[in-house]
């Protein structure tokens, strides 16, 4: 079983402060980290790995610095990693992003199936695990949240749609994208981070690849951001305390006032 | 002027709520290019009186690619159907639902036409003087607002956040016309096999389509107090959802949980009891129209976005707030 496992670095989120007066975000020293729900695509890619054999190959398309982000996919069990990097594909939109990595796997050579996080916590598009499925003409499953089997040319999943479960099965080779349902990401172990330190990443730069430079980068990106605004996080409502026995009764009231008025009840 | 077109979603031959939001979208978009609004169907055993709806909320055209392999979404066949006709009739915008099928149908056609593509947006309009599709989401947990366009790349693409635009009252005075299209062969694709569907327990079912939310967090305590919510949600005709700190304690399962590793929601009502409003839980409620807190610390973040918040203990205003709406209802109020 080959197993590729694309990852993006993205700043992490889980201590960012928000400036209460002007409602952006606080940038300093906000670190990068592996996008929270591409752990969940290594902990799927490496437990089938355990189960059926193979090797899991761990990509990304960032800056240099994003060789970190691979070390720790490492440090958790992938058996190699592969860092897409040039500048000429910095400022690449999904549409762009999803032409260069498609081009890599294409590189890389066989492989049995494409682990993918079901969305990038910054630019928050999910777009790229299907973009890519397209590329390389891939059956495509989003939304993965159970492998219910695997075997050497086909799988059978469960995917989370609006009404329910609804299982698909897929011949190999595949590209899944997967939901936090999956599987429980593990910490990276001693022996794996030393494993990591000694590691000598691949890279691949834009000559490195097949691509067309029209395709690659901002250039090729056929969406351009044109404003950016900060929406004010603060909505400066009504709260009231609910403290004693005609506080909390009040208070109640209140809400139901409010709620009325609001046509909401 | 090409025309703008918005894919509409079915269900065992009824038409989701989405495909009208989306219509409502897209007449003032059609509206501002002067050309047609044309709703695109996808699927058998649709009545021509269902189709009708899609007429009576802004629709001019109705094209039902009417073939029982469309029923079911598997993206690969209806990816085909899609590029091939955008490729024959070139529209000049395309609008999907931000639904689990939109979200995986526009991405894979969007690379096969060579077209650029905006997930989620909240906002649309069209540029005055260069007629482009003005794109407006948010973006890093919404934070910030991205306006976002594809200057050169044909067809203007976006998908759009459920419950984010409403519905055009029914107009039946309008008229339109309803094209049964044939599907080709070539386009079927058999490689994905839909193994069947398990259904939600009640009550989930569509919580980024309902209008109200109810939801709780840690502070819930357990998953026995969850009944107050369910009970909360009944008044309103909702469904309830949690943090991750709710489901990550098996209060809930994973398909409950609101915010950035969970879904998206834009309910006209959201409230949430025991909830601290951290920033990732944060990331999933913000486009909500109405936002209602119950928490005992003055201090809690969620305060900063509500609308309408209690200071106070869950367990004491939940309960009163049922009893009241109960009440409420029996005075006739
Ligand atoms: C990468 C990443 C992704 C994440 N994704 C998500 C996500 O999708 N969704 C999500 O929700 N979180 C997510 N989180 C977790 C998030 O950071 C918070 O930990 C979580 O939202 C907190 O949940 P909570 O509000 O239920 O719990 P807490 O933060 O513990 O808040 C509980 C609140 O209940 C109040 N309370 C307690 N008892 C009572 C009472 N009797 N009456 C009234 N109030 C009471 C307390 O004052 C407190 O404010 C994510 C985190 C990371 C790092
Ligand atoms: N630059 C990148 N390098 C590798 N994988 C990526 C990159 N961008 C996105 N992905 C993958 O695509 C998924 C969806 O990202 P996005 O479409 O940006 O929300 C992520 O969870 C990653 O698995």
């Amino acid at each position: 079983m080959d197993i590729i496992v694309l990852i993006k670095q993205v700043p992490e989120t889980s201590d960012v402060k928000m400036d209460k007066d002007t409602g952006t975000m606080i940038r300093e020293g906000v670190a990068s980290v592996i996008n929270p729900l591409d752990l969940y695509a290594i902990e799927t890619g490496i437990m089938l790995k355990e189960q059926h054999g193979g090797c899991v190959t761990v990509c990304t398309m960032g800056p240099p610095a994003a060789a970190k982000a691979l070390k720790e996919a490492i440090a958790m069990g992938c058996d190699e990693g592969v860092l897409i990097t040039d500048k000429k594909f910095a400022g690449a939109d999904t549409w762009a992003t999803s032409y260069t990595l498609a081009a890599a796997i294409k590189q890389l050579g066989e492989f049995d199936l494409i682990l993918a996080g079901e969305r990038a916590t910054d630019g928050d598009t999910g777009q790229v695990g299907p973009g890519i499925a397209a590329w390389l003409n891939v059956p495509l499953a989003t939304y993965v949240s159970k492998i219910e089997s695997l075997s050497a040319d086909s799988i059978i999943i469960e995917r989370l749609v609006e009404e329910g479960y609804q299982g698909l099965q897929l011949p190999l080779p595949a590209l899944l994208t997967v939901v936090k349902e999956v599987s429980t990401p593990r910490l990276p172990t001693l022996r794996g981070k030393k494993k990591a330190r000694a590691y000598t990443l691949r890279a691949m730069s834009a000559s490195d690849l097949a691509v067309d430079e029209a395709k690659i980068g901002l250039k090729g990106s056929p969406t351009k951001v044109v404003k950016i605004g900060y929406p004010k996080v603060t909505r400066g409502g009504v709260v009231v305390k609910a403290a004693g026995e005609q506080g909390l009764s009040n208070a109640v009231d209140s809400l139901l006032e409010f709620l009325q008025e609001k046509k909401l009840v | 002027m090409a025309y703008v077109w918005t894919m509409a979603e079915q269900s065992h031959g009824r038409l989701r709520e989405v495909s009208f939001e989306l219509l409502s979208r897209g007449r003032k978009l059609a509206d501002k290019l002067d050309t047609k609004l044309c709703s695109l169907v996808f699927g058998s055993g649709l009545s021509d009186d269902t189709l009708q709806e899609l007429v009576h909320r802004g629709a001019d055209e109705v094209y039902v690619v009417d073939d029982a392999r469309l029923d079911k979404f598997v993206v690969e066949t209806h990816s085909n159907v899609l590029a091939d006709l955008v490729q024959r009739y070139k529209p000049h915008t395309i609008l999907a639902a931000a639904t689990s099928s939109g979200r995986t149908l526009m991405p894979h056609v969007a690379v096969k036409v060579n077209a650029g593509l905006t997930a989620d947006c909240t906002e649309l309009d069209i540029e005055e003087d260069t007629k482009l599709l003005l794109q407006t989401r948010p973006a890093i947990g919404g934070n910030i607002m991205a306006t976002i366009k594809s200057p050169i790349h044909w067809p203007q693409m976006a998908t759009v956040r459920p419950k984010s635009s409403r519905p055009l009252p029914l107009d039946l005075n309008r008229i339109g016309n309803i094209t049964r299209i044939a599907m080709f062969d070539a386009h079927y694709d058999e490689r994905v096999k839909v193994l069947g569907l398990r259904p939600y327990d009640e009550g989930l079912a569509g919580i980024e389509e309902s209008d109200v939310v109810i939801v709780g967090g840690k502070g819930m305590k357990k998953a026995e107090n969850f009944g107050m919510l369910r009970d909360l949600a009944r008044h309103f005709g909702g469904v309830i959802g949690g943090t991750r700190d709710a489901v990550d304690r098996g209060w809930l399962s994973y398909p409950h949980q609101i915010g950035l590793s969970g879904k998206t929601i834009s309910p006209k009502l959201y409230i949430c009891a025991g909830v601290s409003g951290s920033i990732q839980h944060l990331a999933g409620i913000k486009t909500s129209e109405c936002i209602v807190a119950i928490n005992q610390d003055p201090d809690a973040n969620i305060f900063q976005v509500a609308d309408f918040g209690i200071v106070g203990n869950l367990f004491e205003v939940v309960p009163l707030l049922n009893a009241k709406l109960g009440t409420c209802k029996k005075e006739g109020k």
